[in-house]
């Protein structure tokens, strides 16, 4: 056996020593070959830096565009909010005021009486996302830790829900609420959109990911179930407890449809409904448009700041639910 | 505190409700814990051990049997009555805590008599992070501790409670190899010095050796053998015991006893007084062998691995059921690396016969 591996590994070395023995002319040639290689890397390299640039510019512009069409209402808005009437009428409309007309605001707020549909919308906010938040945690953790009878039934009977338009519970909502009495009451504009599916879900999730060492470990020291939750689950879902807090806190600012069917008392307007109707001149002559954007103006400031400050859990929002909270 | 179990069993439900047919984790187990000993359960992952250990926690309920810590029953006790701390395999610590908050959360949940002052905790909670020497780490976050300091932080967060039983579930697992010996002689220490009855689980053979005053063996939800480790390994009782102990494993061959002669192949290896004729699996730890001239068993020789202080010879046998026997010699032994065969002589207290079919230990007067 020992002998035949001797064999092998001289027959080896003779077939290597041949090797380097030879090419010896065949090198120069090798060396041309190697250059130009590296000339073609360097080609190669050169146009992808090229295209890369190209794709870098052609990505700006585009992104330049869309920001330049998203903004551009936004800015109209504001320069709108600070003419005069008669400058706004114009019919080559300017591009900068000629005047900055800052009455228009003074105006706006005490004729659409914005100090109360302020503290109106702020309440209603407030007071559905606290509600809202509570029916939220306590529910994505029975679902999320909670052992119970029908547990996966009843989960995928809330999300089926989801795939009912919103629009339709509309109309059994409102009869619903008209039979309760609640119409013309702050109620009416809370209660019926407590409760969530999605945030549930998205909650859910969240908590499904915390190790269930956790609990255990909480367990065999005596934690209840509701410290748990407390010290544990939702300091470690913060961030998504922060988003569901903004984009609900947004959707009070924003809805417009039901308030509007169910309130018919100026006391209980929200911002959206009370700017939609009180710029209207009583003798059907044309809207103060100016005061309107700068009411407008006013009602937007406190989503930007939210959007500007917040933005990181928004989008994280978003992104998760790929649809607009 | 001795720990005693009584006949304790888990049946898990079948998850397949179509197929039926449950899974028995725990079957029968009964077993004293002494008082203040280290006791490592071991065996192949799936053997019920974790599950021994929760049951012993209070986290699983067991199907039936008793648990008594001392005198008391405490198999209906919540974990938080039984008075235990347990560490988890992935340390299971509050990642949005500093370590002093994750010690100090055992003892806010103390309620009536038990309840502490402010100070008391914190006085515990250094006295519990002195013990495991992290008393200087105690306003980090554990990301940002390596993995053995947050095993001594889960492992203080257990102690704080000064619990009667001390449960660790594969407390090794998730350390590398040089910060695994060096932390098993830290929880060695602790339990010394604490004096706290202490379980833990394992399925490295050697850690459980290295560390336990007494080991259990299991496999399939059975107990296999208790004892001490060096017992276990000298005396294993079955098959698999043998060959679960021991690195590097134990020889396995096929083999039968004729005339109270033991035979591998045609080689008579071993006289072996007191066992009838009969087929039987022959298991022989790699110090068993003496390398000798004339010696009775023949194996192929493959090839010598020099470790210094010893030799680690491979070789092969056609009766083998390893791929390869490994026996290790003295390295005084000359061996002829050139020749083909190598010819063994036995120690009889290192051969065991097991029954080919049952695989239980035979006996012979050695």
């Amino acid at each position: 056996m020992s002998d035949s591996i001797n064999e092998e590994v001289v027959s080896e070395e003779e077939i290597t020593v041949e090797e380097t023995v030879e090419p010896s002319e065949n090198q120069t040639s090798a060396l041309v070959e190697g250059v130009m290689h590296e000339q073609n890397i360097k080609n190669v390299s050169n146009k992808q830096a090229v295209m890369k640039i190209l794709v870098q510019v052609g990505l700006y512009a585009f992104l330049g565009i869309m920001a330049f069409i998203i903004l551009f209402p936004f800015y109209w808005m504001l320069i709108s909010s600070v003419k005069t009437l008669d400058e706004y009428n114009l019919a080559t409309p300017t591009l900068l005021p000629r005047t900055f007309d800052w009455h228009n605001y003074a105006e706006a707020f005490n004729a659409a009486n914005l100090g109360t549909l302020f503290v109106n919308t702020v309440y209603v906010g407030l007071v559905s996302t606290f509600l809202s938040l509570i029916i939220t945690v306590l529910s994505a953790f029975a679902f999320a830790r909670l052992e119970f009878k029908g547990k996966n039934t009843l989960f995928a009977l809330l999300l089926a829900t989801m795939m009912i338009p919103g629009e339709l519970f509309t109309i059994t909502n409102y009869q619903t609420v008209s039979e309760f009495g609640w119409l013309n009451t702050y109620t009416v504009l809370i209660v019926p959109f407590l409760v969530s599916v999605f945030y549930i879900y998205l909650l859910k999730q969240n908590f499904m990911q915390i190790p269930n060492e956790l609990y255990l470990a909480a367990k065999v020291d005596g934690t209840t179930d509701l410290k748990y939750l407390w010290k544990v689950m939702i300091p470690l879902a913060l961030p998504t407890l922060i988003s569901i807090t903004i984009l609900k806190m947004m959707g009070a600012w924003n809805t417009y449809m039901w308030p509007k069917l169910v309130t018919k008392n100026k006391d209980l307007y929200l911002i959206t409904i009370g700017l939609r109707d009180s710029f209207k001149a009583p003798d059907g002559g044309q809207t103060d448009f100016p005061v309107q954007m700068a009411a407008v103006t006013m009602v937007s400031t406190p989503l930007f700041m939210v959007f500007i400050f917040l933005r990181k859990y928004i989008m994280k929002g978003v992104s998760r639910s790929g649809i607009k909270g | 505190m001795k720990v005693e179990l009584q006949n304790l069993t888990k049946i898990f439900p079948s998850r397949n409700k179509k197929t039926g047919g449950e899974v028995i984790a725990v079957n029968d187990f009964t077993y004293t814990i002494p008082d203040g000993k280290l006791v490592g359960l071991l065996g192949p992952s799936g053997c019920g051990k974790s599950t021994t250990l929760y049951m012993i926690s209070g986290l699983q309920k067991p199907s039936s049997g008793k648990i008594f810590f001392g005198e008391e029953d405490v198999t209906e006790l919540s974990p938080e009555n039984r008075g235990i701390g347990l560490v988890f395999q992935n340390y299971a610590l509050y990642p949005h805590m500093t370590v002093k908050q994750n010690i100090l959360f055992p003892l806010q949940n103390l309620r009536g008599a038990d309840k502490m002052t402010k100070q008391q905790m914190l006085d515990r909670a250094y006295e519990a992070a002195k013990l495991v020497q992290i008393d200087e780490l105690m306003d980090r976050k554990p990301s940002e501790l390596s993995g053995g300091q947050q095993q001594r932080v889960a492992i203080a967060r257990a102690l704080v409670k000064m619990p009667r039983v001390l449960l660790l579930d594969e407390p090794l697992s998730n350390l590398d190899a040089r910060l695994r010996l060096q932390t098993r002689e830290e929880i060695r220490r602790i339990q010394k010095e604490t004096g706290i009855t202490t379980v833990f689980v394992t399925h490295d053979q050697e850690e459980a050796m290295s560390i336990s005053d007494e080991i259990v063996v299991m496999k399939l939800g059975v107990v296999q053998q208790v004892g001490k480790p060096q017992d276990i390994y000298d005396n294993p009782t079955n098959l698999f015991v043998a060959k679960f102990l021991g690195t590097p494993p134990i020889n396995v061959f096929t083999g039968k006893v004729e005339g109270e002669k033991l035979y591998i192949g045609e080689n008579a290896v071993l006289d072996v007084k007191g066992v009838e004729d009969k087929a039987v699996t022959v298991a022989i730890r790699p110090e068993g062998f003496i390398v000798k001239e004339n010696g009775a068993f023949e194996c192929q020789l493959s090839n010598v691995e020099v470790m210094g202080r010893d030799v680690s010879v491979v070789s092969r046998n056609a009766a083998s059921l390893n791929p390869v026997i490994r026996s290790i010699v003295d390295a005084d032994n000359k061996i002829d690396v050139t020749s083909a065969t190598v010819r063994y002589d036995l120690k009889p207290h290192k051969v065991f016969l097991f029954d080919a079919e049952t695989e239980e230990r035979i006996y012979f007067e050695v």
